[in-house]
């Protein structure tokens, strides 16, 4: 437990430490799940844009893309 | 063992790319947690900077991110002009925010680690200060990217941007040490080169590979979105022409 | 000439910003009147080539057997000739409103001399890129600005040296070095860029 509480204190630093680590580490992860969050849409958009293209065709609708 | 130029093929780039995400993912993850355990609990605090020294395990390889990834942009930049290989602008493109994200992080690790030591969340440091220069180069090529809409254009207008940018580097690096020691004030604590303890560079090195690790899942992710981004312009056209 | 009226402008404003202290404005004058020259030189960037654009002779430009190199390093001339020129001719007189130390005055003029037309150089190269752009200036400064950084250092610099007895030659060469890699350079990589603009 003490040494819990010291390991968080860092030696007095735990202001400093702290906030560099977990700032890293929002970023990092923020960024990861953003790529791909995008990179999955992209996927659906050229999932639906490749079976729009396929029976528009053999509707011969013309498509407002 | 791979065949490089068969990858500049954007279809033979996904299944190599998909195929290697995963395993590069898992790597990462690993060096992430060996890094972290090294840098919070086996490394000993500094002897002068105590335990401020640790901010150390993540500002550097920020730091080194940064510089890392303009020079993988300047590259790709490079490529695609040279040999219009179809993935380097690309390439470019992805890893920009990758470069400015981290070049923030270095900063923002860096006042973290200033205020402490120096008694100042910013000093006009050398250093400090071509990062704060590298995170604007940065902004200015994402700008153009995005002002630009015409995809060709885009691309090598932030190619020439990019490689202007790398030759300005050096020099605006050079011009700001000199401007530094100018002004450098004395009371500054050096933190750089081989004073640093051996026990602290073995937790360094691990978190260094272990950010470029995430640089190149990251990168891999970003790319093949921006390849799909592509190719869904190219049906869109497509389909609008009828 | 309103790049001068730009140029004068913005340096009274710093007194009024500072104060009119002699001895602070004598401190900061180099730095000022070249952080005003940087930005008089950046504001009349986007009509380097903004105009011949609009009208279609940049076209002609680029057909003609004359290298577009070539074009550009013209172009880059006649931007210092507009711009530079006249900065350098008027930085004196704002050298005597901040108090500026007579030795001093040689410097400025030479830095300035050999430090504007890097200006223009790397200045066209953001003008060349951002030609096609609708309202590109503010992106244009972003694009500029931070590549100005060395000459301003080099530039405020030589003065700051000759004003403590050093004699400012060292950051004249670096100047010059700095010219010697732009003028290569830019006019390269401003044709490209205009190249690319009008395909």
């Amino acid at each position: 437990m003490e040494s819990a509480v010291q390991f968080l204190d860092m030696g007095g630093y735990a202001l400093f430490v702290w906030p560099a680590f977990i700032m890293v580490a929002i970023v990092m992860t923020a960024l990861l799940i953003w790529s791909w969050r995008d990179l999955r849409r992209e996927r659906q958009t050229l999932e639906l844009l490749a079976e729009r293209r396929g029976s528009g065709e053999t509707a011969g609708t013309g498509n407002d893309a | 063992m791979v065949n490089w130029h068969r990858l500049a093929n954007p279809k033979l780039f996904l299944t190599w790319s998909r195929r290697v995400l995963p395993w590069a993912a898992v790597i990462t993850a690993l060096l992430l947690a060996v890094g972290l355990y090294l840098s919070l609990f086996v490394a000993p605090p500094d002897y002068q900077q105590g335990d401020t020294v640790r901010i150390m395990f993540v500002h550097v390889p920020s730091a080194w991110m940064a510089l890392f990834t303009y020079t993988v942009m300047a590259g790709a930049s490079a490529a695609g002009l040279i040999w219009k290989s179809p993935l380097s602008h690309l390439t470019a493109k992805a890893a920009a925010p990758i470069g400015a994200s981290f070049t923030l992080l270095a900063l923002a690790t860096g006042a973290l680690w200033g205020q402490p030591m120096w008694g100042t969340w910013w000093v006009w440091d050398a250093r400090l200060t071509s990062v704060l220069i590298l995170f604007f180069l940065y902004l200015g090529y994402m700008a153009i990217w995005q002002a630009i809409d015409d995809y060709t254009r885009a691309a090598k207008s932030a190619a020439i941007l990019a490689l202007v940018g790398f030759v300005n580097v050096p020099i605006i690096k050079f011009s700001v040490d000199w401007w530094n020691t100018l002004h450098q004030p004395a009371s500054v604590l050096r933190l750089d080169g081989p004073s640093i303890h051996p026990t602290l560079l073995t937790p360094l090195f691990v978190m260094i590979a272990a950010f470029t690790g995430y640089f190149i899942v990251l990168l891999l992710i970003r790319l093949e979105r921006e390849i799909l981004a592509r190719q869904a312009q190219t049906l869109r056209r497509a389909q609008a022409r009828g | 000439m309103l790049v001068v009226v730009f140029f004068v402008l913005t340096v009274t404003l710093f007194p009024l910003g500072v104060g009119p202290e002699a001895s602070v404005l004598r401190r900061i004058a180099p730095g000022v009147i070249w952080v005003s020259a940087l930005l008089a030189a950046m504001l009349s960037l986007d009509r380097l080539f903004q105009v011949d654009f609009e009208d279609g002779s940049l076209d002609q430009l680029a057909l003609a057997p004359l290298p577009l190199e070539l074009v550009a390093a013209a172009k880059c001339l006649a931007h210092w000739l507009s711009t530079g020129l006249p900065l350098l001719v008027i930085s004196p007189l704002l050298g005597i409103l901040l108090n500026l130390s007579g030795e001093a005055y040689g410097t400025l003029l030479l830095a300035m001399a050999i430090g504007t037309p890097s200006l223009s150089l790397v200045g066209a190269i953001g003008a060349a890129l951002t030609v096609g752009i609708r309202r590109g200036g503010v992106l244009l400064s972003l694009l500029v600005l931070p590549l100005y950084i060395p000459v301003l250092i080099f530039g405020v610099g030589a003065i700051d040296a000759a004003l403590v007895g050093l004699g400012g030659n060292a950051h004249l060469l670096v100047l010059a070095a700095i010219l010697l890699i732009a003028l290569p350079l830019a006019p390269w990589a401003v044709a490209g860029a205009l190249r690319l603009n009008l395909e």
